[in-house]
């Protein structure tokens, strides 16, 4: 018999399978092709009600799960928490078993405590999803980025070098990446400002370089992450102009490779910080592609946990 | 592994796909507006099996042809024991305004064919929809469905499983009728 996902929830790419992942990544292929007929919804999730409670702010995330959702024909309820009685303060539970007690089944969260979206599948009875919490996990990013990666290079992500360049303490993208990456045995290389990078972050079995210079050089993919001003309370760096001089990733940089690279960002783009625009609008640039790809990745996650239920 | 009796093989099994394919040409002469869609997973490899046939009698004309995955329109995805996992699907021809027939291995509850034509209809608005299939499983039908080519016409019972063998997928060209 056909298996599915070994798990109920999504709450991180840590508790999944280099099976789950492939799976995962297969499905996609079908939901991508999809999304580009004519008609573009499909009735799998008819049945189903899916909330969207997103405590911490996001454009691409929640409308990329809301419309796989949609295209699901799911149910869909949208919860923010800056409109809602969280401002009064009900706790997270209180406010997610509200949810549940209007027959949602499935719930897809976005906070910013790393662990709460454990929390809540140990506490709740609905399937979870984890739209990123805090620091820790963002995992359907970590999905459509090897996607993505594939689709571009047509190459399997265990044939390939990649180096997370930026704000890796604070990224939970670069965290779920390095997970997903290494299970499907890829070679992953994080750089950026000494400051930046978390200590023992080599017993994950990454590279740790900081000379952008060497990173990008060494590299089939560059995964460019965004300076997280808003999650640090010290000053990590000089400033924003030192940071763009030293590790912000430019054109004058690209034509000095011996070879051609893809670049990524998992947005939003703090351009001429990390990256200036004449590489993210470039031809090696594939961030819009990740953008397209990430309601694939996220109508098969969805189908698959639901098929889980 | 269950008992099996095989209802057809070699050169019937040959023939029979010989006569479906001249009573295609019949009524879609030369397939100019007209196309043969296989359903997946086990359709394809009958419609893969009519297309080869058909190129070859026509020849030089080639035989339009599709491959549609009906995963995403069952109506059992909640209900299914394990999960459906998709198959891939190859839809290179346009749908709108053509004569589709339809090509699966096994007709039984009519439900397949259901999903497969709201699956098509994503495509666009055919003219026609038409129903080829190599194995009929009369007096099982749970919707208004009926085939308009058929290959053999089977009794059975519900315990009773109706297999399609093909040489593409690595097996001898034959059908079984299997019993628990």
């Amino acid at each position: 018999m056909e298996t599915g996902l070994s798990v109920r929830h999504l709450i991180g790419i840590k508790d999944l399978s280099v099976d789950d992942i492939r799976l995962i990544l297969s499905t996609a292929v079908r939901f991508k092709e999809q999304i580009n007929q004519p008609m573009k919804r499909v009735p799998s999730l008819r049945d189903l009600t899916i909330a969207n409670a997103f405590f911490e702010n996001s454009t691409r995330t929640r409308l990329s799960f809301e419309l796989a959702e949609k295209r699901l024909s799911a149910d869909i309820v949208n919860f923010s928490s800056s409109s809602s009685s969280v401002s009064k303060g009900e706790t997270l539970l209180d406010t997610i078993n509200n949810l549940i007690a209007m027959k949602v089944e499935m719930i897809v969260m976005r906070h910013p405590y790393p662990g709460s979206a454990y929390f809540l599948s140990k506490n709740v009875n609905a399937q979870i999803i984890n739209a990123g919490d805090g620091t820790h996990e963002h995992p359907t990013q970590a999905l459509l980025d090897a996607f993505s990666m594939m689709d571009r290079t047509k190459r399997d992500v265990s044939e390939m070098k990649i180096a997370i360049i930026g704000d890796i303490m604070h990224s939970r993208v670069a965290l779920s990446n390095i997970f997903l990456l290494k299970k499907l045995g890829a070679e992953v290389m994080v750089c950026g400002p000494a400051t930046l990078i978390p200590k023992h972050i080599e017993s994950l079995g990454v590279i740790v370089e900081h000379s952008v210079e060497k990173a990008l050089e060494w590299c089939d993919v560059a995964n460019v992450l965004r300076i997280q001003l808003e999650r640090q309370e010290a000053g990590y760096f000089p400033s924003l102009r030192e940071y763009a001089l030293a590790f912000g990733i430019n054109k004058t940089r690209l034509n000095k490779l011996t070879k051609p690279i893809t670049i990524m960002h998992p947005g939003p783009i703090n351009r001429g910080v990390e990256i200036n625009s004449d590489v993210a609008d470039s031809e090696h640039s594939i961030i819009l592609e990740q953008v397209e790809n990430g309601v694939a990745i996220r109508m098969a996650v969805l189908y698959l946990l639901a098929g889980r239920m | 592994m269950p008992e099996h009796n095989t209802i057809l093989s070699g050169k019937k099994f040959s023939i029979t796909l010989d006569r479906l394919c001249y009573q295609l040409i019949e009524n879609h002469g030369k397939f100019i507006n007209s196309a043969i869609i296989g359903l997946q997973p086990r359709g394809i490899y009958l419609a893969q099996a009519l297309q080869q046939r058909l190129n070859t009698i026509l020849a030089p004309i080639k035989v339009p042809y599709g491959e549609l995955d009906t995963t995403f329109h069952r109506d059992d995805f909640r209900t299914h024991k394990g999960p459906l996992i998709p198959s891939s699907q190859k839809m290179e021809l346009v749908v709108e305004n053509k004569n589709i027939i339809f090509v699966d291995d096994v007709l039984y509850t009519g439900r397949s064919i259901r999903a497969g034509m709201d699956a098509l209809l994503d495509f666009g608005r055919p003219a026609s929809v038409e129903l080829l299939v190599l194995v009929d499983r009369i007096y099982s039908r749970q919707l208004p469905i009926e085939p308009n080519y058929i290959g053999l016409q089977v009794d059975t019972r519900a315990s009773q499983k109706v297999k399609v063998n093909w040489k593409a997928a690595g097996e001898e060209d034959s059908v079984w009728l299997m019993t628990e």
